[in-house]
């Protein structure tokens, strides 16, 4: 049995070497961490995770300042990608925080007055219009940050989720694999 | 004998295509409705031209081509429009799309048409025909046809004729074959015309021997020359586009390349069907043929007006109580419909009624066993296997690697795996994934860049205002006598306090007129705000779908004047 | 909704698997004819124990034990190692072999399809490294005119460790035919004497020759219903008669002919039942090759020059760890891309 043993760990070795050796030699280099922190960010520059945008965030996360789990736009799927990049452990979100649906704002286009203080909050510019002029929202480039909402004196900011339709449907995980069915 | 070529794989299911290849087309029964669909083909959806209320005439457009790859939507019948909605079509999610709803009158009162001689008139005008007659490929694919006859500056040496039609059960183009020969021929001289295409090839399938001789009796009979009608290999999938040119000329047309870049193009041979009608005839695309068959009484084909509901269609063929689901297209590669209540599109040849005993819900999957039989048939030479690996544990990166992009999602290896493991499904749901973070990825480099864009403008504003400044206290200064000289920091506002005093007590009064204004208006909106009724936009009506369309027209405008931004508004890249 | 497509072959796994098992039955049936029924004995104890360990690994791991129990991939881990192991042995043996397989190479890998190594040739391995006395005693064939124990004999030497009137183990078992033909070597004899000592026949070792027949013509079964592709049964006996073949034209008194390699020890079980176990084995043609080459390599190297008995279960577990190396190096182009200017 003792030998048996010892045949397992000499080729478990065998292939921790070989791992290890791609893992060096298939290395890339790449640009420094704040970019590639900042590269997996979603840009969605909302504050939410305490920092006045992404790039802060990022550079607090290489600094080691903040923790990743900071982040509800990016999703479990953003944490998922820093902790790889920054090789730590994945962190579920604090509580109550996470993402939530997607969602641009909408400007109730009959109440603006025209105030243009919301164009000013906006981090991406994406809202038009020039003073005492109906403002509007360009709803391709909103990230649904919610930062012109609370800017607005009328509150005709809404946000509105965007629904699923055929153009932004996706297919889903199968689910008709043996392990489901043995749980039903 | 001319050379056949081979393809990687191919497996052989069960034909099930002498039910009902057995009686010729029947014209169908006109429908009570009709739904039809904005969105029948690759690119764009057409836009709405009719009202609620309209009366509308056979062959009239009813949804106009948008952007350059788009198609033109008609109506099949002439009738009144009762609804421009949202309805459930014929798509994998089982979700709405625009479509326009015509009760038809009985009268099938065409609107004014007529054909033109395809030898007379200019190319570009052929294409523009096309694309206005809603041409687009029958097969299945639904591209644009306008889009797909340029030779693009390419040698176009062969035009491949697709009539092979290998998926089990459908018999659609083999009895358009046996029935209309002579018309799909002209309809291939049209498409070589437009190509400059030197020789054309049909291939079929060498299972439909009726189909193969009546085209070959058509080809003598017309005198077509340099056309040729060829008996390939009955094989799954020898019927995708890439998989026939590969089998009659040998070329390999990659993924991502276009088979013009090789010197060939392939059409449907319903296709050229329709477009011969469309450029002789002036008829638009408003019927195609379609096969039901399955659980149905008689099994047949049915020469169905775009819009059919399938619910009355399969009626006719006598569809069986035990009936649990419809298949569109074939059983390989064909859509679970949502409902009996959707349209028949241009891409339904197929509608298969499926009963539990034929068609038996998919088996538990095993966990792969790595035997390999899947990239034993893969048409596109792929590791299946090692795929669907990566797919389940969501390592995307790895199966685009493995070439995820290069899958036809032909569904023959999801066929043969002895595991049962819904293959397919696994790479779709791969793709839609990267596809969507892909997207994602995109906006947020858009948004990192006008975030910049952002800061520089701050950056930019605040400068400038502090200039502004500094010029105005130049100007008071120069304007007093016996003037000192200008201080050195000029710039700062807080460097002289005596003299920007005055200023700012003028800017606070100029703020503090400006809050009043803001909170006038902000009272009177506010006002507005609580006798408007509240605003409920779950239940939209069309109307109000016209509404927020018109909004997002407005906001397409908006865009494209913000992203063409003046001469002072630079982007920070430069 | 599913996803297309809506049909599919009716092949599955447990019936490619049941296969696999109707295809040994020809060379167990010889076995049976040449050697005695104690095979039978050992072939149910192995497939007790892989059924009951199949089944508690699969409950500890919380799977469903219906679909997995009945697809026989267990039946076959045990019948492979009953086969590559001396049939008249203590009960324990194969109850530890097949366990061990069971435990150790399939459910700790992740179940069937995870699995690394070939869960028999693990059990083989160990019990050989860690029990070598017990697998040297083969039963001699009963056409060498020894004494044949009867099956109750067997029956209570594999439970009691008791053989009938005080015999020796020796005295009804012997070594392989590739063992013996290693240590007479050793002993300076050349090939044409040792091969006509009277436990070898015409190919390879008396009885042992026609259990090996008996299996190629169960592989033949597979390959004809497909269960197998001909790749790696024809590589690898290709490759195995080549080197031998060189080695004995170079100095036909020290190599035996390449026909005794294929006829001796478990080269026909590899070849057909071994070296095709799909989890275990590349996917690409190419790679396919490669393993299956390699693997002849490493068998006529630890027959020929190594101190184990057979090289058939090493060179399968060497060959295991090699697979996904060799699937990485051997992708095929794919459609289109193969670059041949068309
Ligand atoms: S929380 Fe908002 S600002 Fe912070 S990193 Fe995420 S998207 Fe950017
Ligand atoms: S803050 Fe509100 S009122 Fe002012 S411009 Fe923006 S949307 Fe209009
Ligand atoms: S579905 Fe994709 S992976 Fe499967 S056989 Fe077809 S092309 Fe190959
Ligand atoms: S056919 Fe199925 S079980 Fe076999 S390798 Fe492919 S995916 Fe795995």
């Amino acid at each position: 049995m003792i030998s048996a043993l010892l045949v397992m760990i000499g080729i478990s070795l065998l292939l921790g070497a070989v791992l290890g050796y791609s893992a060096i030699k298939f290395k890339v280099e790449g640009n420094p961490l704040v970019e590639k922190i900042d590269a997996v960010l979603p840009q969605t520059q909302c504050g939410q995770c305490g920092y006045p945008g992404c790039m802060p965030y990022a550079e607090a996360i290489a600094k080691g300042e903040a923790d990743i789990n900071l982040c509800p736009p990016g999703g479990e799927e953003g944490i998922r990608k820093l902790a790889e990049l920054l090789g730590v452990d994945f962190k579920p979100f604090g509580e109550g925080a996470g993402p939530r649906a997607k969602a641009v704002a909408f400007i109730d286009e009959n109440t603006c007055i025209g105030c243009t203080l919301c164009l000013q909050a906006c981090p991406v510019d994406a809202i038009v219009g020039a003073a005492k002029q109906m403002h509007t929202i360009i709803a391709s480039e909103c990230t649904g940050c919610e930062l012109c909402l609370a800017p607005c004196p009328v509150d005709c900011i809404s946000m509105q989720t965007i629904p699923q339709h055929i153009g932004n449907w996706k297919w889903q995980y199968p689910t008709h694999s043996i392990v489901q069915v043995a749980a039903r | 004998m001319r050379k056949l070529f081979k393809f990687h794989g191919g497996v052989h299911p069960p034909t099930h295509k002498t039910e009902s290849s057995r009686t010729p087309i029947v014209q169908a029964a006109m429908p009570s409705k009709l739904v039809i669909p904005l969105h029948q083909h690759v690119g764009n959806r057409a836009v709405p031209t009719v009202q609620v209320g309209e009366r509308v005439l056979k062959g009239q457009i009813i949804g106009r081509p948008e952007g350059r790859l788009s198609s033109a939507v008609h109506a099949s019948t002439s009738g009144t429009v009762s609804a421009v909605d949202m309805q459930v079509v014929a798509h994998f999610s089982g979700l709405p799309d625009l479509c326009v709803t015509i009760i038809p009158d009985g009268k099938d009162e065409w609107i004014a048409h007529s054909g033109m001689d395809y030898k007379q008139t200019p190319h570009s005008e052929l294409r523009q025909r096309l694309r206005e007659a809603g041409i687009v490929g029958l097969g299945g694919a639904v591209f644009p046809s306008d889009m797909k006859s340029y030779s693009h500056k390419h040698k176009i040496k062969t035009l491949v004729l697709n009539g092979a039609e290998c998926e089990p059960y459908i018999t659609c183009d083999d009895l358009l074959m046996r029935e209309r020969a002579n018309e799909i021929l002209r309809g291939a001289e049209v498409l070589r015309e437009l190509l400059y295409a030197e020789e054309v090839l049909i291939g079929i399938e060498d299972n439909k021997p009726e189909a193969i001789a009546a085209m070959r009796q058509a080809v003598a009979d017309d005198g077509h020359a340099r056309m040729e009608v060829i008996a390939v290999p009955t094989l799954y999938p020898g019927g995708g586009a890439k998989q026939l040119i590969r089998v009659l000329t040998g070329i390999e047309v990659a993924a991502g390349v276009r088979s013009t870049e090789k010197g060939v193009q392939c059409f449907n041979v319903a296709t050229a069907y329709c477009a011969w009608r469309a450029i002789t005839f002036g008829e638009p695309l408003l019927s195609r043929i379609v096969t039901v068959t399955g659980n149905v009484e008689r099994a047949q084909n049915f020469e169905v007006l775009l819009g059919t509901p399938v619910d009355e269609l399969v009626a006719q063929a006598g569809s069986k109580a035990d009936t649990y689901k419809h298949i569109m297209g074939g059983p390989m590669m064909g859509v679970d419909l949502p409902s009996g209540a959707v349209g028949v599109t241009k891409a339904t040849n197929c509608i298969i009624e499926a009963s539990q005993a034929m068609f038996p819900p998919p088996q538990a999957a095993m966990p792969c066993i790595r035997c390999a039989r899947c990239a034993a048939v893969c048409p596109a030479e792929l590791q299946p296997q090692d795929m669907y690996w990566f797919a389940k544990g969501k390592d995307f990166g790895k199966t685009q690697e493995f070439h995820l992009f290069d899958c036809i999602e032909c569904g023959a290896c999801a066929y043969v795996c002895p595991s049962h493991i819904p293959l397919v499904q696994y790479y779709r749901f791969a793709k839609s994934e990267i596809w969507q973070r892909e997207q994602e990825q995109q906006a947020a480099e858009v948004a990192r860049e006008r975030h910049e864009f952002h800061m520089l403008r701050i950056e930019r504003e605040k400068q400038e205002k502090a200039e502004r400044l500094a010029q105005k206290e130049k100007a008071a200064l120069a304007a007093k006598p016996a003037a000192p000289t200008p201080l050195p920091v000029a710039a700062d506002p807080n460097a002289d306090p005596e003299n920007t005093l005055q200023m700012r007590i003028d800017s606070a009064v100029a703020h503090s007129n400006m809050q009043m204004r803001i909170d006038a208006a902000a009272a009177r909106a506010k006002e507005q705000v609580a006798t408007e009724q509240p605003k409920n936009t779950d239940a939209l009506t069309p109307q109000q779908q016209a509404e927020i369309a018109e909004i997002e027209a407005r906001r397409a405008k908006f865009h494209e004047i913000a992203s063409h931004p003046g001469a002072d508004d630079e982007s920070p890249k430069q | 909704m599913w996803s297309s497509p809506f049909i599919t072959t009716p092949t599955s796994v447990s019936q490619i698997m049941l296969r696999v098992l109707l295809a040994l039955i020809p060379g167990i049936a010889l076995y049976v004819w040449y050697f005695g029924p104690a095979i039978l004995v050992s072939l149910t104890l192995a497939s007790i124990t892989a059924l009951a360990t199949e089944a508690i690994m699969l409950k500890l791991r919380n799977r469903p034990l219906k679909p997995f129990l009945s697809d026989n991939s267990a039946l076959i881990t045990g019948w492979l190692l009953a086969l590559s192991i001396p049939a008249l042995a203590p009960w324990w043996l194969i109850v530890v072999g097949t366990a061990f397989g069971i435990v150790i190479a399939k459910h700790l890998y992740g179940g069937l399809g995870n699995n690394v190594f070939n869960p028999a040739m693990i059990g083989y391995a160990v019990l050989i490294i860690s029990f070598p006395a017990h697998m040297t005693h083969w039963i001699s064939p009963n056409t060498l005119g020894g004494i044949g124990l009867s099956f109750v004999e067997q029956l209570n030497y594999t439970f009691n460790g008791v053989l009938p009137g005080g015999l020796k183990l020796d005295a009804v078992t012997m070594a392989t035919p590739l063992d013996t033909l290693k240590t007479q070597l050793h002993l300076g004899l050349s090939v044409d004497v040792i091969r006509d000592m009277p436990i070898f026949g015409y190919l390879g070792g008396k009885g042992g020759e026609m259990v090996a027949i008996g299996f190629a013509v169960g592989g033949a079964y597979l390959l004809l219903t497909r269960v197998i592709s001909w790749v790696i049964p024809a590589t690898y006996l290709g490759t195995l008669f080549a080197i031998a073949a060189i080695f004995h034209l170079a100095d036909p008194a020290h190599y035996v002919a390449p026909l005794f390699h294929w006829f001796s020890g478990a080269a026909m079980l590899g070849a057909f039942f071994i070296y095709t176990d799909p989890i275990g084995s590349p996917t690409t043609h190419r790679g396919q090759v490669i393993y299956a080459a390699g693997a002849a390599l490493l068998t006529y190297l630890i027959r020929t020059f190594g101190g184990f008995p057979d090289g058939v279960a090493f060179a399968a577990v060497l060959m295991n760890i090699c697979v996904p190396l060799i699937d990485a190096y051997s992708q095929p182009k794919v459609f289109g891309k193969k670059g041949d200017g068309k």
